[in-house]
C-alpha cells in the first residue's frame, strides 16, 4: 500500500515546515488565546451585567459568532478589516493590515465568543457569598471581580479553557483558505510543488495528533491536580 | 458598573466624531509610501516565471524585477533614501480584493488587464501578452474544445480563464464540469492525478508548469488560442499621481531597452528552481507593446 | 478608494447560465444542508454505538472506543478532509482509487465531505453519549440487573432513553457544529454556501453583499435549528428527570 511513496520529502522539508509553518501556527494560537480570553472575559462580564446597553450587544456578538462558520469569519476579516479599520480611525482609504494581523484579529474575535461562554459559566460558578463578602469588605465592583471572583473563576474553568485552546490550535489550520503559510499551508505548498500529497498530508496529520494528544493528556492531569485542592 | 457604561458611551461617541470629521481626506499611494516608508508588493507563489518562490523560498520573477525598477523610480520621485519592501502573497482570487482594501500597493504577477477589471483597479503598461489555452495529458487524446464535452476540467479561481470557461460552457452547451482550484499548482495537480482532463490557463504559465513538471513529455498544450491576455502590474484606481510615476518607470524601461535584458533573464536563460530554460522568444504582439507602450485593457489593441 | 455598493447584484445573471446569483446561494444552501444532514445520520449512528460501547464493562471494547475518539478529536477537521479527498484514493488499489477520482464533481467532493464530517462528528457524539450514560445514577443499571434484564436490554430500555434526553442540548450543539463545519468542505471543491458566496465575490467583486447574504442565511438556519430542537426537547421531556445544565463543554 505504501510502495512508490517517497517519505524522504518530509525530511528535506522539515526546516521549512517547522521554522515557517509551525512557528506561525504556534504564534497565532498563543496570541489568539491571550486576546480571546481577555476579550472573552470582558464579554462574559458584559453579559452578566444588569445594563441592557452592555448585555444585549454582548449577547448579540456571542450568538452571532457562534452561528457562523469560522471559514466565513476568516473571509470577512481578511477582506473587510482594512475597510473597517480605515473607517474607525477616519483615514480616507482602507488601512493596511496584512495576513498575519488579519488572522490574529479573526481568531481572537471568534474564539472570544467561545471563551466568553466558558468564563460566564465560570463566573457564575463562584459562590454568591464571595461577592457579598467582597462588598461587605468595602471593595468596589472592579476590585471584587479582580481580586475575588475572576481568580476563582479561572481556576474552576482552567481545564475547559485549555481544551478550547487546543481546539483553537487545530482551527488555525483553516488559514489555508487564504493561502497563508501555517503548518498545514507549508506542507500543502511542498505537497503541490513536488506532487507528494500522501506523504505530506499524512505527516501533518501525525504531527497534529501528537501535539493535540499530548496537550489534552496534560490538561487531564491538570484537572486531577486541581480537583484535589478543592 | 455605571462608570463602565459611561466609558463605553464616550468611546463610541469619540469614534463617531473622529470618523465623521476625517471622512473626506483621501490620500494617494505616494503619500502613504512617503509617510510609512514602506511599500507592500503582492506576489504569486507559482506563476512561473513572472512571480514565484524559488527553492530557497525567496520571491523572484520577471514581474518582480520590473517592480523593483518601479520601486527605484518611486524612490527617486519621492526623494527617499530607502523604501522598505514588504511582500504579501496573493492568489488569483485574493489579488483584487486585497488591492481594493489597501493590503497591497502593487501587484506584480500575471494579472490580465481587461476593461471589466479596470472598474475595480488600475493597470500600468502591459509587460507580457499571452493567450488562453488548455493543457492535457497526451494520453487523454484531447484535440479540441469539443473533445471536452461532458468531461471534467479545472481552472484557477478568480482568473479570466475560469470566467471564460464558465461562460463558454454555457454558451456552447458543452456540459463540462468545471473545478475551481485555489492556485495554479493545485490546478495542475488536479489534472496530474486524473481528477480533471484539462486545465485552462494562459499559455506561458502552462508552458512553464509543463517544463518544470516531473514528466514534461507527457503533456500537450492545445493549439487553439481562445482569448488574448495582456498582463499588467496592478495598482489602485483613482490615483493619477501614482499611476504617472509607475507608467513612467515602465515606459523608460521599454524605451531604454533595459526590458530586453530582463526578458532574456527569465525567458531565454535557465531559471530557478530547476535551472530550466523556457526558451520563449519575445512574441510579435509584445514587441509591438515595447515599441509603443500601452496600458490598454482592450484585447483588440493587441492583435 | 471607495467601495461600490450594489445590492441589486443578486438579481444579475450568473456567468454559468444557471440563473441569477441568488440561485447560486440557494444551491449552496442546498448542498450545505444535504452534506450536514447525511453526515449527521452517520455521526449519530456511529457515535451512539461507540459511546454506548465505551460504557460497557468490556475493557478492550472500551479501549478501542477511546482510541477511535482520540484519533478523530486530535486531528484538525481540515486535515481530515484532505486525507479523505487526496490521500485515500492514492492508498487504495489502483482500480478503486481511479474509480474514486473519476467521480464527477460535485459528487467527487460530496462523498468525501460527508464521510469526513460523519466520522469527525461521530467521535464527538460518542463523547456526549458516554458522558450522558455515565451521568446516570448507578442505581439505574443495578435496578435493571435486579429486574433480570440482560445488559443489552438494560441499555435499550433503561439507560439509553434517559441518556438521550439528558444529552439533547449538547447534541443540538453538535448538529449546529456539523452545519458550520460543512463550510470546510469548500477546500475540496464542494460548492456549499460559503463556497458560493466566495465564487460570487470573485466574479462580481461585491465582497460585502456576498458575505452578508451568506451570514444572514447561516443565522437563519441556526435560529431554525435552535427553535426546532427546543420543541423536540419539550415533546420528549420526562417530568422529574432533571437534565443538569452543567459547565459548557469546550468546542464549536
Amino acid at each position: 500500500m505504501f510502495a512508490g511513496f517517497d517519505f524522504d520529502v518530509i525530511q528535506r522539508s522539515l526546516p521549512f515546515l517547522f521554522k515557517e509553518g509551525m512557528t506561525f501556527t504556534l504564534t497565532l494560537t498563543a496570541m489568539a488565546m491571550t486576546g480571546g480570553i481577555v476579550f472573552g472575559t470582558l464579554l462574559a462580564m458584559m453579559r452578566l451585567s444588569s445594563y441592557a446597553l452592555l448585555n444585549v450587544p454582548a449577547a448579540i456578538y456571542v450568538n452571532l459568532m457562534r452561528s457562523v462558520p469560522l471559514v466565513l469569519v476568516i473571509f470577512w476579516f481578511y477582506f473587510l478589516v482594512p475597510w473597517i479599520g480605515g473607517w474607525v480611525i477616519g483615514a480616507g482609504q482602507p488601512i493596511q493590515v496584512g495576513a498575519f494581523w488579519s488572522s490574529v484579529i479573526t481568531f481572537t474575535m471568534f474564539e472570544a465568543a467561545y471563551y466568553a461562554e466558558i468564563m460566564r459559566a465560570g463566573i457564575q460558578s463562584v459562590a454568591r457569598g464571595q461577592v457579598s463578602a467582597g462588598q461587605a469588605l468595602g471593595l468596589n465592583y472592579w476590585q471584587t471581580m479582580g481580586y475575588v471572583v475572576l481568580p476563582q473563576a479561572f481556576r474552576n474553568m482552567l481545564p475547559v479553557l485549555l481544551t478550547q485552546t487546543i481546539i483553537l490550535f487545530q482551527d488555525t489550520s483553516l488559514v489555508y483558505v487564504l493561502s497563508i503559510v501555517d503548518f498545514l499551508g507549508a506542507a500543502a505548498r511542498i505537497a503541490q510543488r513536488d506532487a507528494r500529497l500522501v506523504e505530506m498530508y499524512l505527516f501533518v496529520a501525525v504531527v497534529y495528533f501528537i501535539i493535540s494528544y499530548t496537550l489534552s493528556w496534560m490538561v487531564k492531569r491538570l484537572q486531577i491536580r486541581i480537583a484535589i485542592v478543592k | 458598573m455605571r462608570r463602565l457604561a459611561t466609558v463605553f458611551a464616550a468611546l463610541l461617541a469619540a469614534g463617531a466624531i473622529a470618523g465623521a470629521a476625517n471622512a473626506q481626506q483621501p490620500t494617494g499611494t505616494l503619500d502613504k509610501i512617503k509617510s510609512t516608508g514602506t511599500i507592500t508588493i503582492g506576489h504569486r507563489d507559482t506563476s512561473i516565471p513572472f512571480s514565484y518562490y524559488d527553492d530557497k523560498q525567496q520571491v523572484v520573477g520577471y514581474a518582480i524585477d520590473i517592480c523593483m525598477k518601479i520601486v527605484d523610480a518611486i524612490k527617486a520621485n519621492l526623494k527617499m533614501s530607502k523604501i522598505d519592501i514588504k511582500y504579501n502573497p496573493v492568489t488569483s482570487a485574493t489579488r483584487i480584493p486585497l488591492m481594493a482594501n489597501g493590503t497591497i500597493d502593487l501587484e506584480c504577477g500575471s494579472t490580465t488587464n481587461n476593461l471589466e477589471r479596470q472598474k475595480q483597479v488600475a493597470f500600468t503598461i502591459t509587460h507580457f501578452v499571452t493567450a488562453n489555452r488548455y493543457v492535457a495529458k497526451k494520453s487523454s487524446n484531447i484535440k479540441s474544445l469539443n473533445d471536452l464535452k461532458g468531461k471534467t476540467v479545472v481552472s484557477t479561481s478568480g482568473t479570466t480563464n475560469i470566467k471564460w470557461a464558465t461562460e463558454e460552457n454555457a454558451k456552447r452547451n458543452l456540459g463540462m464540469n468545471i473545478i475551481a482550484a485555489k492556485d495554479h499548482a493545485e490546478s495542475f495537480l488536479t489534472v496530474d492525478t486524473g481528477r480533471a482532463v484539462a486545465f485552462f490557463m494562459d499559455d506561458i504559465l502552462l508552458y512553464s508548469l509543463v517544463a518544470t513538471s516531473r514528466n514534461p513529455g507527457s503533456w500537450i498544450i492545445g493549439s487553439e488560442a481562445y482569448t488574448v491576455e495582456p498582463y499588467g502590474i496592478m495598482l489602485r484606481r483613482d490615483d493619477p499621481a501614482f499611476k504617472k510615476v509607475v507608467n513612467g518607470a515602465v515606459s523608460s524601461l521599454y524605451k531604454s531597452g533595459q526590458i530586453n535584458a530582463i526578458y532574456q533573464k527569465w525567458f531565454l536563460k535557465p531559471i530557478p528552481p530547476k535551472g530550466i530554460n523556457l526558451n520563449v522568444p519575445m512574441s510579435a504582439q509584445f514587441k509591438k507593446v515595447v515599441g509603443n507602450p500601452t496600458d490598454s485593457g482592450d484585447p483588440k489593441d493587441y492583435q | 478608494m471607495k467601495y461600490n455598493w450594489n445590492w441589486a447584484i443578486f438579481w444579475d445573471p450568473a456567468p454559468d447560465g444557471t440563473g441569477i446569483y441568488l440561485w447560486w446561494l440557494v444551491s449552496g444552501v442546498g448542498w450545505t444542508l444535504a452534506t450536514a444532514l447525511l453526515a449527521w445520520v452517520i455521526a449519530l449512528a456511529l457515535g451512539a454505538t461507540i459511546g454506548t460501547l465505551r460504557t460497557t464493562p468490556l475493557t478492550w471494547v472500551v479501549r478501542l472506543g477511546n482510541a477511535y475518539v482520540e484519533l478523530f478529536r486530535n486531528i484538525p477537521l481540515l486535515v481530515q478532509m484532505f486525507l479523505w479527498y487526496f490521500v485515500l484514493p492514492e492508498l487504495l488499489p489502483k482500480a478503486l482509487g481511479d474509480l474514486l477520482k473519476q467521480m464527477v464533481p460535485p459528487w467527487a467532493s460530496f462523498w468525501p465531505a460527508v464521510l469526513c464530517l460523519g466520522f469527525y462528528t461521530s467521535a464527538r457524539v460518542a463523547e456526549q453519549v458516554r458522558a450522558g450514560i455515565q451521568s446516570l445514577p448507578r442505581g439505574q443499571r443495578m435496578a435493571a440487573t435486579a429486574l433480570g434484564l440482560t445488559l443489552p436490554q438494560a441499555y435499550r430500555h433503561v439507560l439509553l432513553p434517559q441518556a438521550f434526553r439528558i444529552i439533547l442540548p449538547p447534541l443540538t450543539s453538535e448538529f449546529m457544529n456539523i452545519i458550520k463545519n460543512s463550510a470546510v468542505a469548500l477546500t475540496i471543491g464542494l460548492m456549499e454556501l460559503t463556497a458560493r458566496a466566495r465564487a460570487m465575490q470573485e466574479f462580481t467583486f461585491q465582497v460585502f453583499e456576498a458575505f452578508t447574504a451568506a451570514t444572514l442565511i447561516y443565522i437563519v438556519i441556526t435560529l431554525i435549528v435552535v427553535y426546532g430542537m427546543r420543541r423536540v426537547e419539550k415533546r420528549v421531556r420526562v417530568p422529574g428527570l432533571i437534565s443538569a445544565g452543567g459547565a459548557p463543554m469546550a468546542g464549536h
